[in-house]
Parts: C-alpha cells; structure tokens; sequence
C-alpha cells in the first residue's frame, strides 16, 4: 500500500521486533543445549525440540533430564549449598543484584526470546514479565541483606527442587529462584518442556554474574524428569507451579517424605462487574484479564459475573472492546494476543468450548491468522454447573453469568473448587471492601486485574494449592527454624488393671458443636493409670464423628467474622476460668501419665493461652510498598477448618496449644485428644462451656488418631490438617491431604516448643487485596 | 448513521449530519463514571500496544497534520503574523516532501485564531477551503458577561469564523450545576448559527475525570459538535487519560443518539511520536471514521515541526533539522 492509500485506509501495518540478536544468541549456542550443572552446560543430546508456536520453526534441541542427570543436579545443588549460605546476606545480596541487573542489561534479548519460545506478544515479554522478572531480583537481593538481621533464628531449607509452567518462563523461575537463592538454598530446577530457552538463556547469566557454581542446576525435560526431581531423597523443598492435576500427583508422591512444599495452581478467578462499577474500564479490564498471554494465566479472570441490570450493556460493550483486539505474530509491536503456546494446547482449548452446548458463544470478529491461534471468545448465559464454569480452559476463552445482589455475586464467586485471584469491579467504596474479604482467594484485585509485584503476596487457597510467592510471606517457604528440632518421645497407653472405680460411673463424652456427644459407633476404651486403676471411659471416635465435628466446625464459621478483640477476650477468659481448676486438671494430668509434670503442664497451657489471646488482635496484615499508587494489604485471613492430631505425651498442653493457635485467628477446629490420655482433653471442655467459646469453634474427638487421621485427612471441607502425633501418620495425612489440597502440617516437635506464633501463621492464609485508587 | 457533503460549508471532506443536542438527561449524567486508576493504566499501556512503522507512520503523520487546528493565541498575533500561520496552514510541509509521499495538497484541518485576526485569516485563506476557527465566550476563563459572551460569538461568525472554539463556566461543573451548564452551552450552539461548535471543557480544572465525563455527556446533550479539552492556557492540558475519558462519553453519546461529535485534544501535544498514540486512541475506542478532521483535531501550535521533521526522515532516511522547514 502506498503512503497515500494508507492516509485514506488508517490501516496498523507491521511492526515486528527483530529476532535477529535472539536467534543468533541461539545460534552461538549451537542450537543444542544440555542442562546447566554445577555451573556449565552438559554435552547436548537432541531428545526434543522446541519450536516456536507461532510458525512453527524449531529454535533448539534440548536434553531430557535422566535419573543420572539429577542425581547429578542434586549432587551438585548439596555440594554448594553450604558454601552458598556461609556466604552470608550481603554475600548473596551482591549476587542477586547482579542478577538483577543482568536482566535488565539483556531486557531485550530475554524478552525476544521468551516470546519465541511462548508465542505470548512482544509487549507482554517487553513490557511485563522481563520488568518483574528484574523487580523480583532486586527485591530479593534486598531480602537476602536483610535476613541475619530480620529473620532472625530462620535457615535455609537445603536443595528446592523446582518444577515451573510454560505460561511465564522466565517470571516463574524468578519467582522460584530468587527467594530460594536470597535465603540461602540451592535449586535444581526445570522449565517447562516447551519454553526451556529463557530458563538456559538465565543459566548463562548465572555463569556471568558470580553465582557460584552448583548454586543453579537448570535440568531439562517432561512431566517424568520433573517427577526425578520433586521425588529425590537430596530434595528439601520442592515448588511446584502448574496444574491442580498434577500438583496433586506431587502431593501424592512426597506424602511423608519430610519435603517442605508449596504449590501454586489452576484458578477459575471470578471477575466481578457491580452496576456501578465504570464499564468501559472494566471492559478494558478483561483485556488484561483473560486475553492476557492468551488467557493462559493461572490467575486469569476467565469466569466473568456481571450485575444482572447491566448485563446486556456490559456484554455488548465487550463484544465491541473484542472485536479490536489484534490477534498475530507475536513479534509484531502492535499486536494484543499472541499464539497458544503449543498445538496440543489449542487443541485442548478446541475440544472444551466445542463441548459446550449451553449459553451463546460469541467469537471476536477480528482476522485471525493462521496457525497456533484462538480467537478471543465469550461464552455468556452459562449455568453454575457448566463444565465452563467450572473447569479451566488456560485459553482466551471468557465464560459469563450474571447475579442480582453483593450476596449472590459472593455466592457464585466462590462457587469453585479453586480459589487462586478475583476481581472486583465497583466505584463504591463500601460494596469493594466488603466483598474483597469475603471472597475464597489469594489475591484480590479491586477494580483492577492481573496485579503482580515482588512485595505483594501470591498465592492460592483451596484447590488452587498452598504457600505464598513474594513479599516476607513468600520467605518462609524457603526457610525453617534454625534450631535443631528437638524430636518428641512417642508414648503408649498404661496397661490394663482391674476394672471399677470409685463412686458414680462417669463416661467422658465427646464434645461437639458445643454439646456432648455419644460416639456414633456406640464403643468405649477404658483409660488406665501407671499403677493400673482405671480412671474412667471414653467413646471412640468414628468416621461419622469426625464427619459431624467436621459439620459442626462449619456450622461455627461465623467465629472467622468476629473481631479479634472477642476472639481475645474469650481466650482470656478460657484462661482464667483452667486456672481456676488449675489443680484439679494437675492431678488429672499426673494421674494420666504416671508423672509429676501436671502443675507445670497447666500452666503452660494459660500461659499459651495469654499468648494466643495477645496475639488474637495483633497477628494481622499490613500494606506493602508495591509500584502503584494504592494500596497492597496483605492481610491475614482465617484458614477455616483445621483438625488436629494433637500429641500424645501433653494430654492438656497438646490440645490448648494448637486450639489457642487455631481459633484465635478465627479458624475452627476438631482436635484428636491425646490417644492414650485422652481425659484432661474431655475435663476441658466443661472450660470451654463456661467460657462463651461458642458452640462448634471447637471440637473435641477421642480415640486412635490412627482411625481419625485418614478420615480427616481425606474430608473434602477440611483445610487443614495438623498433626503432633504419630510420625508414622505423615504419608498417610499428606496423601489424603491431595484430594482437596489441604494444609498439612507435620511438626516433629513436642508443642512445648512450638512458639504460638507457629500455630497463628499455619492458621491463616495471606489475602494480598490490591485497591488502586485515584480521585 | 449517514453522512452527507456539506452543502454550506466550503470544506473538501465529508462531514457528518451536525449533533442536534436533546433534552438534559440528569439521570444518564449522573450514571457516568471514571476510575482513574484504571484509566490511566489502560492510557500508560497503550504505547506498548500500538506501533506505527515506515510508510504507515508517514501516513499517519500526514493525517495527523489534516487535522491539525493550526493555532495562534497570543496578545502580540498581527496580521502580518496570522497571515504567515496561514500560509504553513496551507502548504505545512515542504512541497518536495509531499510530492515524495504522494500527499500534494495536503493542508492543516484549520487555523484557529481570536477574534480580532478573524478577517485576516479568511482573507489569507481563500480559496484553500481551509476553514477558521476563532476561540470565543471569553476565552480562557470565559467569566466575561454572558450576553457579551454570546455577541462574540454572534460576531465572529459574522467576521467569517466556521468554527466556534467557547470555553465553558468551569463554576457549573464544579458546583454540580448541570442544568446551568447545559443552558449556557444550549445558548452557545445556538448563537453559532451554522458554524460548528467546539466545546472546550479546560478539563485540567475539572479537578475529577468524572467531572470530565459528565461535562462531555452535558454538551453533547446541548448539541456541542467537538468536545475538547483544553484552552491550552490551564497548567495541564489535553493528556491521554483525559482524552480516554471524553472519548469514551463520545462512544457512549453515539451509541444513545446515532450522533457522532468530534474530539479535539488542546495544549501539550508536541510530539509526532504523541499524535501517533492519539491517533490510536482514537482508532481503538472510536474506529477508523473518528479519524478524519471533521472528527477529530488537535489544537496545536509546535506539533506540525516535529511532524515535518519526520517526514523528512522518512524520505530521506537521515534526521533533519528544524532549519530546514518554513516557520509558520
């Protein structure tokens, strides 16, 4: 076309980003790589290609990673790890900055080739993932100088072994990487097979910005080799990015291995457009919400809840905004959405909006190229119940429904088994923050979408997995407590007497939803002293009782509204009302263990009672400095329903303890007594009664933990599972803990070690809520 | 909507059936909303989005000078000075550089003036079908009675002014009183006869994008013809944030009445690297028909040379100088 054809036409013509510099890079790289271990490249074998989705060429052959492969990762990653975290905080800082700075000197030649291997658009690479990519570095090199003196008593894990998606390259190995190497750990991790290339470009800058070597093993590889890494003895911690499916299968397979874990997962986020919201913006929104790197964002917006007043306006603006997406080569400076990252993905993306009969669909009416490419669609009139709704797509593929009022829009939000990000859209103040709370999510976005920075926590609940991505939360999950752990000693129950007692029969009950409670299966087990008298009978507990402490835990869920002033205050006055039966329960818990420890076991239970009581209104979020202006809060919320294996040896310390943890952030809780000296656990709730706990915050079960473990562990409502008791128990929680994702926390400790502030952060999960704001 | 060939108006385009106005509609007025946070993130992203390479960009520039109101306020404009404007208005890049593009003939979308220097311009522009506009009302602060205010209009229109840029009571849209903005503008279309109405809101001291948002909805319901933004004399003028507002009541204004009103951004635009991203703007939120000059003008005075120097680049391949180009 000529100047003066366009002067009249207005057309957008190409505009493409050299891939010059990239493909030479590669080119110099011999088009062939090998994993990155112990600081060089292992001779290359041509197992599988990667190609660039957009045309389909081949841009290098990688290597599969093999069992020797590894094991010689993981060789290496143990060898330098001691090294690495004796280099101290401003030793690692130095490096991470270097890092960072690395990025940004190679900002192009990144983010060109990330957008070769993934097909996400330029402007994506270029303007996004790179940029925080860099922040993620710098802001761990600050984390790394600050560690001696701010997290002080915590050391590193050992070796993580990584395991990251195809969606963000380059942004997930630094969110995996950076943390890990700020706090003293060494890695061993694996891209994903069809964008291994940023991950390999990064292993070269590794070499040149000082990180010693074994620091970084970058192994490459499919489904299999990342199985080799996150089931390795040499592994300490493994992050998993990725789907729910296979998160599970990791689950399944570190199940009692003793292995730190987080996992970051699938998301069906709800994108929430009140009558009042601004439209037009929150059209624009979705832009950014699910046609974003073609929808393929874990956090992606994909199921759209509209005011059921402004509904039809709303949809019609949005078909307008559709129709002016441009869809192409991803190279192209002027292009919004780019290629599917891989045939296999379109075709799955095909085969579900295929499948679907329900609502009407309509597609973007803009050209479409051939090749790797979707076209933005919405789907609107869909029921709850359609696999749409429900299920992920990982494409840019919007499914919408309407709901009348704040309620029903909650109701239908949190409609999922997923629970990773949100958006909500309102002008009014009042409607926006008392949604954001009240959603099952990670990550809040108040008018706004797809919010990233290194300050602000990510990270999921519910089956959208567990541990949090950034800021001090995102720490932890790459640290542990300094200290040795003390092991605690396993204890039996005292052999059986003569039976008979003195006075009255008195059959210890279980207490659920704030009453007593017969054991369904309708048996008892007799409790014996040292000496061999027997102290009295309590009910065992089967699945149905675990299943109506369950409910009734439920059923209290309003606990998680109230203030942290009552949650206080009530915990005080539990405290004050054991005291006041402070020797009644001394004498029961020395009858039960045949000890003298009872006295001073008591006390400690008031004195963990204060604790939690103190911390009840102090334990909460605060605003993160993140690059916008607004507000960041990463606030604190109630994991909801934890049972607990409680230890054995402590038969009082071992339940208050983790009920004061549990319920003074407003979780609930059914608690496993003590096995063998389940009595003081069955006195105490007389204190509970006349305490103003209210009925069903807690919940307390008698009998094996060995019956209760798998029954909690397996409960599809349960949270999370905690557990002080048999070791031998881990594998079996943590692999029931798979089927709904639950927390699991496995501690070999006796509780009189665990701080409080242990129990409060392993009851609660972080919300981060993003409120941009601007008059 | 149709459009037809202006019968009265000697400009070459087509242009668009006029904005009749309708009756104030408080309730839709009060509906309109603008989140800034989320305005300004889209307005920040919209360079990364859009790039315009090689000929496209010549071609764009070119259409951003047909749309240029070539413009002159300042106290010491002599005709000597208005007629020199005039002559780049009619031929604003060297002949040798439009004959390369292909583009001979191309002249700006106006030359915008104050009252006194109407007869000048019309005079120098004759025959070139360049139209003048005059700014007017009491131009900037537009607080001169408001009969006096109405008789400039009625003056300049009589002087030979086709175009009518007012400015409007910044005091309604601060104080809530739509009703009072809606009659002034009312009043204002109607003194302008059969010149076409731009309607600048100085949205730079409308404190609120919402202000923003509703002042555009009011005088486009008043019948304005262009919504614009600035006097160019406030401390901010015309950015994208506030240009994505008052595009985006144009859109919606469109899509209540069938009538399509034209944007002006004013003041601050300088760059051609800025006209291009207006220009996307505009293309993106509107469609390609806002893209032509009895649609769409910039208000501006130093855009046209950083234009031309580009152009020049363009043909050339080597940078150019600002030497090398007429002065307006």
């Amino acid at each position: 076309m000529s100047v003066s054809e366009i002067f009249d036409s207005m057309d957008y013509g190409p505009a493409p980003e050299s891939a010059g510099d990239a493909l030479a890079w590669l080119v110099d790289q011999g088009s062939r790589f090998g994993h990155f271990i112990d600081g060089a490249f292992t001779d290359p074998r041509d197992d599988f290609e990667s190609r660039n989705p957009a045309n389909d060429e081949v841009l290098a052959t990688l290597t599969k990673g093999t069992a020797a492969d590894v094991d010689a990762a993981v060789a290496a990653a143990c060898k330098a790890q001691p090294r690495w975290e004796k280099l101290g905080g401003h030793g690692r800082a130095k490096v991470l900055y270097a890092l960072a700075r690395g990025i940004q000197k190679h900002s192009r030649l990144f983010a060109v080739l990330e957008t070769l291997d993934n097909g996400k658009p330029i402007r994506e690479s270029r303007d996004i993932d790179v940029p925080l990519v860099a922040r993620h570095f710098y802001y761990h090199a600050g984390m790394a100088q600050l560690m001696e003196e701010e997290l002080p008593g915590r050391a590193p894990l050992g070796v993580c072994g990584q395991v990251i998606p195809w969606n963000f390259p380059l942004l997930m190995l630094a969110w995996k990487v950076a943390p890990a190497l700020a706090m003293g750990n060494t890695v061993v991790l694996k891209p994903a097979e069809y964008t291994s290339i940023t991950a390999l470009c990064f292993a070269d800058l590794c070499a040149q910005a000082g990180v010693p070597r074994g620091v970084v093993n970058i192994v490459t590889g499919h489904g299999d080799t990342g199985a080799l890494i996150t089931e390795h003895d040499g592994i300490d911690k493994v992050a998993f990015t990725g789907s729910t499916e296979v998160g599970r299968i990791i689950r399944r397979a570190t199940a009692g291995q003793g292995k730190a874990l987080t996992l970051e997962l699938g998301g069906k986020s709800p994108y929430i457009v009140f009558e009042d919201a601004d439209l037009d913006s929150a059209v624009e929104g979705l832009v950014d919400a699910i046609w974003f790197n073609q929808g393929q964002v874990c956090c992606a917006g994909s199921r759209l809840l509209v005011q059921e007043g402004v509904a039809d306006d709303f949809y019609s603006r949005l078909k307008r905004r559709m129709d002016g997406l441009r869809v192409g080569d991803p190279l192209d400076k002027c292009i919004d959405v780019g290629a599917i990252v891989d045939p296999v993905q379109l075709q799955t993306i095909r085969d579900m909006v295929d499948g679907n009969t329900e609502g009407e669909t309509y597609v973007a009416a803009c050209d479409m190229p051939e090749g790797c490419f979707y076209p933005p669609t919405l789907i609107t009139g869909l029921s709850p119940a359609a696999p749409l709704m429900q299920d992920e797509i990982f494409g840019p593929v919007l499914c919408a429904t309407t709901f009348r009022t704040p309620y029903e829009a909650v109701q239908v939000a949190n409609n999922t088994r997923y629970g990773l990000a949100a958006s909500v859209w309102s002008e009014n103040i009042n409607t926006a923050l008392d949604i954001a709370p009240r959603l099952a999510a990670g990550v809040v976005w108040v008018n706004g979408t797809n919010m990233f920075d290194a300050a602000a926590p990510f990270g999921g609940v519910r089956e959208s997995g567990f541990g949090r991505e950034g800021g001090w939360e995102g720490l932890m999950a790459y640290t542990r407590d300094a200290a040795k752990p003390k092991t605690r000693a396993q204890v039996a129950p005292h052999k059986a007497g003569k039976a008979g007692g003195d006075g009255i029969d008195r059959t210890a009950k279980m207490y659920v939803g704030g009453k007593q409670a017969r054991p369904d299966g309708g048996y008892s087990r007799r409790v014996w002293s040292k000496q061999g008298k027997m102290l009295g009978e309590v009910g065992l507990a089967n699945r149905k009782d675990v299943r109506n402490a369950v409910e009734a835990a439920h059923k209290a869920s309003g606990w998680a509204k109230s203030t942290g002033h009552l949650r206080a205050q009530i915990l005080y006055y539990v405290a004050e009302n054991l005291s006041a039966r402070a020797d009644e329960f001394a004498h029961r818990i020395d009858g039960l263990t045949g000890k003298r420890g009872g006295k001073a076991e008591v006390e400690a239970s008031i004195s963990t009672l204060f604790s939690a009581a103190a911390w009840a209104d102090k334990f909460s979020g605060e605003a993160r400095d993140v690059p916008i202006r607004g507000l960041a809060l990463a606030l604190r919320e109630p994991t909801g329903v934890i049972g607990v294996l409680c230890e054995d040896a402590a038969p009082l310390l071992g339940l208050v303890a983790p009920m004061a943890g549990a319920i003074a952030m407003g979780s609930t809780c059914v608690l496993a007594a003590s096995d063998p000296f389940p009595l003081a656990a069955t006195d105490f709730y007389q204190v509970l009664d006349t305490s103003d706990v209210p009925g069903g915050v807690v919940n307390i079960l008698t009998g094996a933990h060995g019956d209760m473990a798998g029954t909690l562990a397996d409960h599809l409502d349960v949270d999370a599972v905690w557990s002080f008791s048999d070791p031998g128990l881990a594998k079996r929680i943590e692999e029931g803990a798979a089927g709904n994702l639950k927390r699991t926390w496995i501690d070999p400790r006796p509780v009189g070690d665990i701080p409080v502030r242990a129990y409060l952060e392993a009851a609660t999960d972080v919300k981060t809520v993003w409120v941009p704001y601007g008059a | 909507m149709q459009t037809t060939t202006s019968e009265t108006s000697t400009l070459p385009q087509t242009v668009e059936v006029r904005n009749p106005g309708m009756a104030l509609d408080l309730d839709w007025v009060m509906r309109a909303t603008a989140n800034r946070s989320a305005i300004e993130r889209r307005a920040a992203t919209l360079g990364g989005r859009r790039s315009i390479k090689k000929d496209y960009q010549a071609a764009w520039l070119a259409r951003a000078i047909s749309c240029i109101d070539l413009t002159t306020l300042a106290g010491d404009d002599t005709p000597g000075r208005v007629r020199r404007l005039c002559a780049k208005a009619r031929q604003p890049v060297r002949a040798d550089i439009l004959e390369a593009l292909g583009l001979t003939g191309l002249t700006t979308g106006a030359v915008c003036v104050y009252h006194d220097m109407i007869g000048t311009a019309v005079e120098a522009l004759e025959g070139s079908g360049i139209p003048v506009a005059a700014v007017s009302t009491g131009f900037p602060a537009g607080l001169s009675p408001f009969h006096l205010r109405v008789a400039e209009i009625e003056e300049s229109v009589k002087a030979g002014a086709s175009e009518i840029d007012i400015v409007i009571s910044r005091r309604h849209v601060l104080m809530g009183n739509w009703q009072a903005l809606y009659d002034e503008m009312q009043a204002f279309r109607a003194a302008c006869g059969p010149a076409h109405v731009k309607a600048i809101l100085a949205t730079g001291e409308l404190g609120t994008l919402r202000n923003v948002a509703r002042a555009s909805l009011v005088c486009m319901m008043a019948g304005a013809d262009f919504i614009k933004t600035s006097t160019g004399k406030e401390s901010v003028n015309a950015t994208l944030p506030v240009s994505l507002t008052m595009i985006r009541a144009i859109r919606e204004f469109h899509d209540g009445t069938g009538h399509r009103v034209g944007y002006k951004p004013a003041g601050g635009i300088s760059k051609a690297k800025d006209a291009l991203l207006y220009l996307a703007l505009m293309k993106d939120e509107l469609g390609n028909r806002w893209l032509r000059p009895d649609l769409f003008r910039f208000g501006a005075s130093s855009l046209l040379g950083d234009i031309e120097r580009q152009l020049e680049h363009h043909v050339t391949g080597a940078y150019s100088a600002n030497h090398r180009h007429a002065i307006g």
